[in-house]
């Protein structure tokens, strides 16, 4: 079946079928220095061997098509070389092999010369992935190749997406009456690519219309509008999404902060260095995985997880123990040691693995995105570590609300002689909560490393933000660093949009001073008798 | 009384401590020190170490051919951490405390204008390697990297020929200080001269360090569904540029369909990305690691081994850059004029500098102005290739003179194309 699908194609596509191999004479223009001549060749190759060509295409596409001397070669892997016209190994390699780089208007025709020999597929995924790919970039020139494809589709789905093609493809037909009707069949587009093309109809070109029928045009302005219409729609939505991430992120680097400062009171500089110390467990894990385990590196992260809490929770616990302890109560002086403390942490990192960023690479699974619609695209990452940062509010929620520790923490904030009275250690309470928000920076700086750059300094930039969180979310209150956190995000986020980033972060500062000055206690103020205030 | 045998006493002492400072000097003067002012942390650090070992490593080969004029030299490394005022500081600790023959330093223009005047105010020597903004031309420093009209405005004519893409809208985005900002006005300048309508050009800027490129890859997308053909113009310097190109690949933006020309981002740069969704993306430089020719494989087999010989870190994967190249000429260049001053006096060897020529790895024998401080170089546009290597798909057929004062800023045109003289 698949077999007989293909020569159909092949025959279709008009072409004699007996052909085994590709001339060389046509290969040879691939190699031309010259775009045109270079695109023409591609369009032959097509016509003449449309079966041979795909893989020359494929490899010519890759960057692993070559000339050795004057004859066309593949690149295979581990240094073997094959004839690109006849598909045979060359032993021994050719010397001299050099290779046939592409630019990008090459690229594109070769994206839509593979993408159109693909339309013939046997399987509908790879057409229906090959139809997608010809709605980027059809234009005239493909228009008798969509017909033939048109002519035997099947596929409801696919059909229309090639007959959104075909619509683009013959915006310059010469008839204006095929041009009204692909005008008005692209109104159901939701793709950008395409609302860019329909304005370029609107436009003038000096004195004359680019498209000369006002009926065409008054389609295309009405086509327009009903694709701006969603496009508007995903604009939102993406905007929407990017401050989530970005609410979640401040809220990864904050959470930490909610429970040291926000509900333990101590004002804790070095904060910023503990998502350092969880970034980079992230960079070590790394390098453990690619040194020993290099099948599993893209599971990395996973493991990094839990080594970046321990490591963070660790570091927190021995500055407790050793620093902060002897410093409840007094927060200035708590300020000045957890700041020399930050200083020190740097330094140290600096020490130990260099004062340049080091590479942290995402794992496959968290590159690229998933496409909503054809403007709204959201990454994996960013995806993640929403995911990621809601599992950790709700870990850190239970372990406030459920676990026994959690009880002490909230006797000892509430009431810390009354506590001590009826039996709960304040001591070592102190000590693990403290470790516990620790760990929680270190959880932040793991998901951190993913999306910035992993440096001995990198705390210094989310410390602010950290503080901002809190405090705007209202000291002692984990709801209130979560609302401000996503308000936060989602606010700069849309201010972004309209003003840029320098003068948006200067606007959020602003506000923060004035919101402060006016409701000093945050968001949301704790309820409740303090003995301490 | 006793007050005036005390000055004596001092004045005795202060005259055999000049003597004595003297001898030692003539002692010191066996070596010809040389600066180097590189930012080795913070946001700068991921381009500036590897300028820093390239100087070191010139200096290790000129050494072991028997140093200049037969002196050795002996480099000074200093560390202005990415902080401006911090380069104004080391600068003049190179040049008052160390007594340097000559600087080898700076990447952002920011840091460069903080050096310039104690350069100027002690008459030193600095050799900045890096492509700039123009719009100065100083008596004491030698321009290595290149000018708008070598790099820039090439990179956007190539964006609007037919095999760029013919591109009819820019977004110019950019690092916010003064290289990116006068880069752009250049720019906006020039693409008006060519008909594009300022509706056409969105300007956009992010703080140094910025890591959230979220918004501006989304405005991205906006703009280029807005109207015809769309390219990138950028200045994004530092780090920032590893978290825009992870974004520009997670999102999805192809180089068919909105290509990114960058003027910062070179084969060092893109160490820590994954190359494969940015594939077509492009660069200009005056000089790409792929280049094949005889200077440049010496060049980068030197580099390797270099890399290796001092364990740097990833050294089995080390690359060379532009930049790195404007160093390495930079150095040789220094080294020829001393030797036909015969003497490391700054102003005998900036006499000495008109003129000067080198084969360098970009294949080109390049030559120092007789008048502007500046190289004649050759520009090549490259395409981000998958292994993160890049691709060159156009070049110009030889150097190309420089024109620090660009035609496009009004005034420019009455500004003398040489440093003020002393």
């Amino acid at each position: 079946m698949h077999k007989l699908r293909v020569l159909l194609a092949v025959c279709l596509l008009g072409i004699s079928c007996a052909q085994a191999a590709i001339d060389p004479e046509l290969l040879k223009p691939l190699a031309d220095d010259d775009s045109d001549r270079r695109i023409a060749a591609i369009l032959a190759l097509v016509e003449a061997a449309p079966e041979e060509a795909q893989p020359v295409l494929k490899a010519m596409a890759e960057d692993s098509l070559a000339l050795a001397g004057e004859r066309v070669v593949v690149l295979g892997e581990g240094g073997r070389v094959f004839d690109a016209a006849s598909n045979r190994e060359l032993t021994p390699p050719p010397a001299g092999v050099e290779t046939i780089g592409i630019n990008n208007r090459v690229r594109r025709e070769l994206a839509s010369a593979l993408a159109a020999l693909r339309l013939f597929s046997a399987e509908r995924a790879v057409r229906w992935q090959a139809a997608q790919e010809v709605n980027q970039n059809a234009d005239a020139k493909m228009l008798p190749l969509l017909e033939r494809a048109l002519a035997v589709e099947q596929d409801a789905e696919i059909r229309s997406r090639l007959q959104l093609a075909r619509a683009q493809a013959s915006l310059g037909a010469s008839d204006a009456g095929v041009r009204l009707d692909a005008v008005r069949t692209l109104g159901e587009s939701s793709d950008p690519r395409v609302r860019q093309l329909l304005l370029s109809l609107t436009e003038k070109r000096g004195d004359t219309w680019v498209e000369t029928d006002s009926a065409v045009r008054a389609a295309a302005g009405t086509s327009i509008r009903s694709i701006e219409e969603r496009l508007a729609w995903a604009d939102n939505l993406g905007r929407a999404f990017t401050g989530l991430s970005l609410g979640s992120i401040l809220l990864l680097a904050a959470l930490g902060l909610a429970i040291t400062y926000g509900v333990m009171g101590v004002i804790n500089m070095a904060h910023g260095e503990l998502l350092m110390v969880g970034a980079y467990s992230a960079w070590a894990m790394q390098s453990v995985f690619r040194a020993h385990l290099p099948a599993a590196l893209d599971w990395y992260l996973l493991a990094a997880i839990p080594v970046g809490f321990l490591s963070a929770a660790l570091v927190g616990v021995l500055m407790e123990r050793i620093v902060i302890r002897h410093l409840y109560g007094r927060p200035l002086e708590t300020l000045l040691a957890t700041w020399g403390i930050s200083l020190f942490l740097m330094q140290v990192a600096r020490t130990l693995f260099g004062a340049q960023n080091v590479e942290v690479a995402n794992p496959s699974w968290m590159a690229g995105g998933i496409e909503l619609l054809p403007n709204l695209m959201l990454p994996w990452n960013r995806i993640i570590i929403v995911a990621f940062s809601i599992a950790v509010l709700v870990a850190m929620w239970a372990i406030l609300n459920l676990s026994r520790l959690g009880m002490f923490v909230r006797a000892v904030t509430q009431n810390r002689p009354m506590a001590g009275c009826v039996g709960v250690p304040t001591g070592r309470v102190d000590t693990l909560a403290f470790g516990l928000g620790a760990g929680i920076a270190g959880l932040g700086g793991v998901a951190l490393s993913q999306i910035a750059n992993v440096g001995p300094d990198m705390g210094q930039g989310y410390i602010v933000d950290s503080f901002m969180v809190v405090v705007l979310g209202g000291v002692g209150q984990l709801a209130g660093a979560v609302w401000a956190a996503l308000g936060l995000g989602v606010f700069t986020k849309f201010l972004e949009g309209w003003t840029g980033a320098v003068v948006a972060k200067i606007v959020v500062l602003v506000i923060i001073i004035v919101f402060i000055q006016k409701r000093p206690q945050g968001l949301f103020a704790l309820k409740g008798r303090f003995v301490e205030s | 009384m006793v007050r005036r045998n005390f000055m004596k006493t001092i004045s005795a002492v202060a005259v055999t401590a000049a003597f004595g400072l003297n001898s030692f000097g003539a002692l010191a003067a066996e070596t010809i020190k040389v600066g180097v002012l590189h930012s080795l942390s913070g946001t700068m650090a991921i381009s500036e170490t590897a300028l820093k070992e390239t100087v070191l490593m010139a200096i290790d080969e000129i050494n072991s051919k028997g140093g200049v004029l037969g002196r050795k030299l002996e480099p000074v490394v200093v560390d202005p951490a990415s902080n401006w005022p911090l380069f104004a500081e080391k600068a003049r600790q190179l040049l008052s405390k160390d007594k340097v023959a000559v600087t080898f330093g700076c990447w952002t223009s920011v840091s460069r204008k903080s050096v310039l005047p104690v350069y100027k105010e002690l008459n030193g020597l600095l050799f900045y390697p890096v492509q700039y903004e123009g719009e100065e031309l100083e008596y004491n420093v030698f321009y290595t990297g290149a000018a708008p009209n070598q790099q820039a405005i090439p990179a956007v004519e190539y964006l609007m020929s037919k095999d760029g893409g013919e591109a009819k809208r820019f977004v110019l985005l950019g690092t916010d200080y003064v290289y990116p900002r006068t880069t752009n006005k250049i720019l906006r300048a020039f693409l008006k001269s060519k008909g594009v309508a300022d509706a056409d050009i969105m300007e956009e800027y992010t703080p140094f360090g910025h890591s959230d490129y979220q918004t501006i890859i989304a405005k991205i997308k906006k703009f280029s569904s807005e109207g015809k053909k769309t390219a990138v113009v950028s200045t994004i310097n530092g780090d920032s540029n590893v978290p825009f190109y992870k974004e520009l690949g997670n999102a999805g933006i192809k180089a068919t369909d909105v290509p990114v020309v960058a003027f910062s981002v070179g084969e060092e740069e893109l160490r820590g990305v994954d190359t494969k969704p940015l594939v077509g993306h492009l660069a200009s430089w005056n000089y790409f690691m792929s280049l094949k020719n005889p200077e440049n494989d010496k060049f980068t087999k030197l580099y390797r081994a270099w890399a290796v010989k001092q364990k740097l870190p990833n050294a089995d994967k080390a690359v060379t850059n532009d930049p790195m190249e404007a160093t390495y000429v930079g150095v040789y260049m220094w080294k020829q004029a001393v030797e036909k001053a015969k003497s490391t006096d700054v102003d005998k060897v900036i006499a000495a500098m008109a003129g000067q020529t080198f084969k360098a790895p970009s294949g080109f024998t390049i030559k120092m102005d007789e008048k502007n401080h500046h190289l004649h170089k050759p520009v090549f546009i490259g395409e981000i290739k998958a292994d993160g290597q890049f691709n060159v798909v156009w070049k110009t057929p030889g150097p190309v003179r420089a024109q620090p004062w660009s035609p496009y800023i009004p005034g420019n045109d009455k500004k003398k194309d040489q440093p003020e003289g002393k």
